[in-house]
């Protein structure tokens, strides 16, 4: 579904991705790891097309997505902050998004599912940060899309809301989606993703399925996983000489 | 209903008979008629005798009249001078004429041609002609005690050197100039040497020079006229005691155009002017001892330009309403007095609310003396930046003459706004009213 | 884009500084038509306000709203919609609602007032347009200063100073220069810089109208050409609409470089 090649953005002297080459062609979820400052955001903004890439190229189904809009149909996204018009209420933003994408949406069940009812009425200035991001998950799910990019979604939610999220995502990909999630929840990527890729300075330091992370680096969690792969990060080179990254596995 | 025709015939008929009564013979004129043209009559005339030229055109180039005779028109005769002639001369000690269309008189660069001239003549009345392409309409010369009225003066003047004055006097005294219009000359109206005479009732219009002009002329009094988009407005100069009372200023556009000019014009007084959208309202060089009371300047875009040798003028009462700039003093030390006018953007109060502004006006904004110096600087006009340099000049003057200012300013404007002359209704028409009281009118003059 | 138009419009249209603003113009407005008798002074008072507050308001609002909608914005470029129309929408809407607010404010006292067939009804429309033009230029300009500076005090500070430029500064350094080149024909240079500076060429707007009188005193045939005939009139309304199009030719520009 989405296909990265070489890509690379600096922003002023700050070169934050340094040749990325990945691709998203099979149905499941992938988490999108790495340390603040790595390019997590900057890579998913890029595949939105918020942020325009000094060099390379993605492709979302077969075709570049520059200067095109029109791709974005097939992608839902959820932004880590999600602040909204102080004026709008819940209920007339909703029909605003719905108003803009155009066609229609199964936006009622999510809305039970949240329990936001009560809120309908309520101006997005009077909401608390958790129903916030309730409001932004509806926006995300209420759309039909072969491609879902979540950026921090559990920030804020209480239990049962998270719980429920877990549903949601499940429900996803067993629908046959393309799902990418960016996290510093490591349970929920242990709970969740098949795939994960480690971003670290610009470049893929690791890519491969959970159960690989964890046996190259001989720990029985990917969080115990992740740390000794910044502590081996700290003590030995991290690219090979032909500047490819070093741990990529299959 | 008796047809207006009838009843200026019985009219004319009326007045014709009452003159012959007292004044003499009656001698008609017209084509068909035995004496078919008005120098034949005047040949025939004798002294008091009434020529009565009847409907027809008559081109019989300059006709000279040196009897004290009535000529008078009946159904609008015209005297047409063929564009080469003038057409009246005249030289009486009593006279009058009415009811003509005198027209085409002819440009000339040589000599100053005219409708009707008067010369050395006294006791006259000139009432109710048409005078159209005319160089000069009316000209008087040396005469005295006359009254020049109601007539409609229209010419074609299209530059200064190729035209005349609609009514020019020259070294005449005791003149009643009244309820005429006169448009498309020089001049509308022009007086030079002409003492204590009155100019009033008249509207003078789209002329290439002045509404009216007066040069050397004493002892006289202008009121209730108007005048209006002339090239440059009105010029008074070099004269004294001039009153001007009354009077409509509008419209006089342009770079070296007034509503009022005055130059070395002295013990004058001017009060209860309009003077509405001209360039200049007045501007007054050289003039000492004028007051200036109760006029109205509204939306001109300098109120009033003060150059310099002015001293001793007193303006008081007067209301200055939204002009671009109500006052430019272009020299420092003249000791006019400003106080107790009315000015629409003083900003002050009055909190014992005797009528007067607690503090004082400075009327002479520095962005005024700007726009004199720099021209270009106008396009800077009512911006803020030229806000802010006004009210800081206003706080301490440096560039502006420091005793330009109004010690008590007025907080309500004065009323009393002049109307001018009507607005040319019948008038425009003689013929629509021949005959109407000549001796009564010739024994007004005093 | 007019999907975004509308609601960026509804958004600003119940927000309290709109009401403030067109209550402001409302309140001014009527207090100057029952203070003064004489339109054309009011028209001139509000002439002033016009030149000053609609420049500053709408950079105020147009910077404001760019950076309190910034997450919004992220959230609709994330959404299948062209990236310019988001942009321009919004700008529409902050300009259209300034536009109202003024529009309202100003507009309704004068037509109870009973402006139509007035002799004033000309300078009434001619500031009408200002106003609205002037809105639609500074929360262009202001759109443009915000897309370039992700830093909010910079483009707070920035836009202010652009106002501050075009409001006073332009016009001393162009009344000194006049004053100093006095001895050369300036005619055209004076006319000509005018014309570069949006709130100069709407003031000159009013005053062929309202100083018509005073302007007609010059010399300059450069200048009786411009400001006697339709010609000056025609001129800077097609510049006005030039320092429209501008802008937003350059929020077109930056919108479709920046990154989010």
């Amino acid at each position: 579904m989405i296909t990265i090649h070489h890509l690379q953005k600096s922003f002023g002297k700050n070169h934050v991705l340094k040749g990325v080459d990945l691709a998203f062609d099979k149905p499941g979820i992938t988490a999108v790891l790495g340390p603040n400052g790595s390019g997590k955001t900057t890579l998913i903004k890029s595949i939105l097309g918020m942020v325009l890439p000094d060099d390379g190229n993605i492709e979302v189904a077969g075709k570049s997505v520059r200067n095109r809009w029109e791709y974005r149909k097939q992608i839902a996204y959820l932004p880590q902050i999600a602040r909204f018009p102080d004026n709008l209420t819940v209920k007339e933003l909703l029909s605003m998004i719905k108003d803009l994408r155009g066609k229609a949406a199964s936006d009622q069940h999510l809305i039970d599912l949240f329990e936001l009812t009560p809120f309908l009425g309520s101006r997005l200035s009077n909401l608390s940060g958790g129903t916030r991001q309730k409001v932004n998950l509806v926006l995300t799910f209420m759309y039909d899309c072969p491609i879902i990019i979540l950026d921090e979604p559990t920030a804020g939610l209480d239990p049962i809301s998270m719980v429920r999220l877990k549903e949601l995502i499940e429900n996803q990909r067993a629908a046959g989606k393309t799902i990418l999630v960016t996290t510093h929840v490591m349970s929920l990527v242990e709970e969740l993703a098949e795939e994960v890729v480690y971003l670290l300075e610009g470049k893929i330091h690791f890519r491969g399925s959970l159960k690989v992370l964890k046996e190259t680096y001989g720990e029985s969690s990917v969080e115990r996983a992740i740390a000794s792969l910044l502590e081996q990060q700290k003590n030995t080179p991290a690219f090979s000489s032909n500047g490819q990254p070093a741990f990529v596995t299959a | 209903m008796l047809h207006p025709h009838i009843i200026k015939t019985l009219t004319a008929t009326a007045f014709l008979m009452m003159a012959v009564a007292l004044q003499g013979r009656v001698i008609e004129v017209c084509p068909e008629c035995p004496v078919s043209s008005i120098s034949e009559a005047i040949e025939l005339a004798q002294p008091c005798d009434t020529v009565l030229v009847k409907k027809g055109t008559y081109s019989e180039g300059n006709i000279l009249i040196g009897k004290d005779l009535t000529l008078f028109g009946e159904g609008n005769p015209i005297l047409d001078g063929g564009g080469n002639s003038e057409i009246l001369t005249i030289h009486s000690q009593f006279f009058h004429i009415e009811g003509f269309t005198i027209q085409n008189i002819g440009t000339s660069y040589t000599q100053d041609r005219a409708g009707i001239r008067m010369k050395e003549s006294q006791n006259f009345t000139i009432k109710n002609n048409r005078l159209l392409d005319a160089f000069f309409a009316i000209y008087l010369e040396k005469s005295k005690d006359g009254v020049v009225e109601n007539n409609f003066v229209l010419g074609q003047a299209e530059n200064e050197a190729g035209s005349g004055n609609a009514i020019h006097l020259w070294y005449c005294e005791n003149i009643i100039v009244k309820d005429n219009h006169l448009a498309g000359h020089r001049d509308g109206i022009y007086l030079e040497f002409v003492d204590n005479s009155r100019v009033t009732g008249n509207i003078a219009e789209n002329n290439l020079r002045y509404g009216l002009h007066f040069m050397f002329s004493n002892d006289n009094f202008y009121h209730h006229n108007t005048f209006r988009n002339n090239g440059a407005g009105v010029a008074v100069m070099y004269s004294r005691r001039i009153d001007m009372f009354q009077n409509v200023f509008e419209k006089n556009w342009g770079a070296a155009s007034y509503g009022l000019l005055l130059k070395e014009i002295h013990d004058s007084r001017i009060e209860q002017n309009s003077f509405l959208e001209n360039t200049v309202g007045i501007f007054t060089e050289t003039s000492n001892r004028l007051t200036y009371v109760r006029n109205t300047f509204a939306h001109n875009g300098w109120a009033m330009k003060i150059s310099g040798g002015c001293q001793q003028n007193v303006l008081t009462q007067n209301n200055f309403m939204s002009n671009s700039f109500d006052l430019a003093v272009q020299i420092a030390g003249m000791d006019n007095n400003y106080d107790g006018n009315f000015w629409s953007d003083y900003s002050g109060y009055d909190l014992d609310r005797d009528g007067v502004g607690d503090v004082p006006h400075r009327p002479m904004k520095l962005f005024s003396y700007i726009v004199t110096r720099t021209p270009e600087s106008i396009v800077l006009m009512r911006s803020l930046f030229v806000d802010i340099l006004n009210f800081s000049e206003k706080v301490s003057p440096i560039f502006t003459p420091e005793n330009v200012v109004d010690h008590a300013p007025k907080m309500k404007q004065t009323s009393g706004i002049a109307q001018g002359a009507e607005t040319p209704g019948p008038k425009i028409d003689p013929a629509a009213k021949p005959g109407h009281s000549l001796t009564q009118n010739a024994l007004t003059i005093k | 884009m007019l999907k975004i138009l509308k609601y960026s419009f509804y958004d600003l249209i119940r927000s309290r500084w709109t009401y403030i603003y067109c209550g402001f113009y409302l309140l001014f407005t009527l207090s100057l038509l029952w203070l003064s008798s004489d339109l054309s002074k009011v028209v001139i008072s509000l002439m002033n306000v016009v030149l000053l507050l609609c420049p500053l308001i709408a950079t105020m609002f147009g910077v404001m709203y760019y950076y309190n909608s910034r997450e919004f914005t992220e959230l609709l470029l994330a959404q299948p919609i062209r990236r310019t129309s988001i942009f321009f929408g919004q700008y529409l809407g902050v300009a259209g609602s300034l536009s109202a607010s003024w529009l309202i404010g100003t507009g309704i006292p004068f037509i109870l007032y009973g402006v139509f067939g007035s002799a004033q009804a000309g300078n009434f429309f001619t500031l009408m347009l200002v106003g609205v033009a002037l809105s639609f230029i500074f929360s262009g300009l202001a759109f443009l200063i915000a897309l370039n500076n992700e830093n909010r005090i910079k483009g707070f500070g920035l836009a202010i100073l652009v106002w501050l430029f075009f409001a006073v500064i332009y016009d001393g350094l162009l009344l000194l220069s006049l004053a100093w080149f006095s001895e050369y024909p300036l005619e055209k240079f004076s006319l000509t810089a005018s014309m570069l500076n949006p709130i100069d060429l709407s003031r000159i707007l009013i005053l062929l109208k309202l100083d018509i009188s005073a302007l007609m005193g010059f010399t300059g045939a450069v200048f009786r050409k411009f400001l006697g005939t339709g010609f000056g009139m025609s001129v800077s309304l097609i510049v006005l609409t030039l320092w429209i199009i501008l802008p937003t030719l350059g929020i077109r520009r930056v919108s479709l470089r920046k990154d989010f």
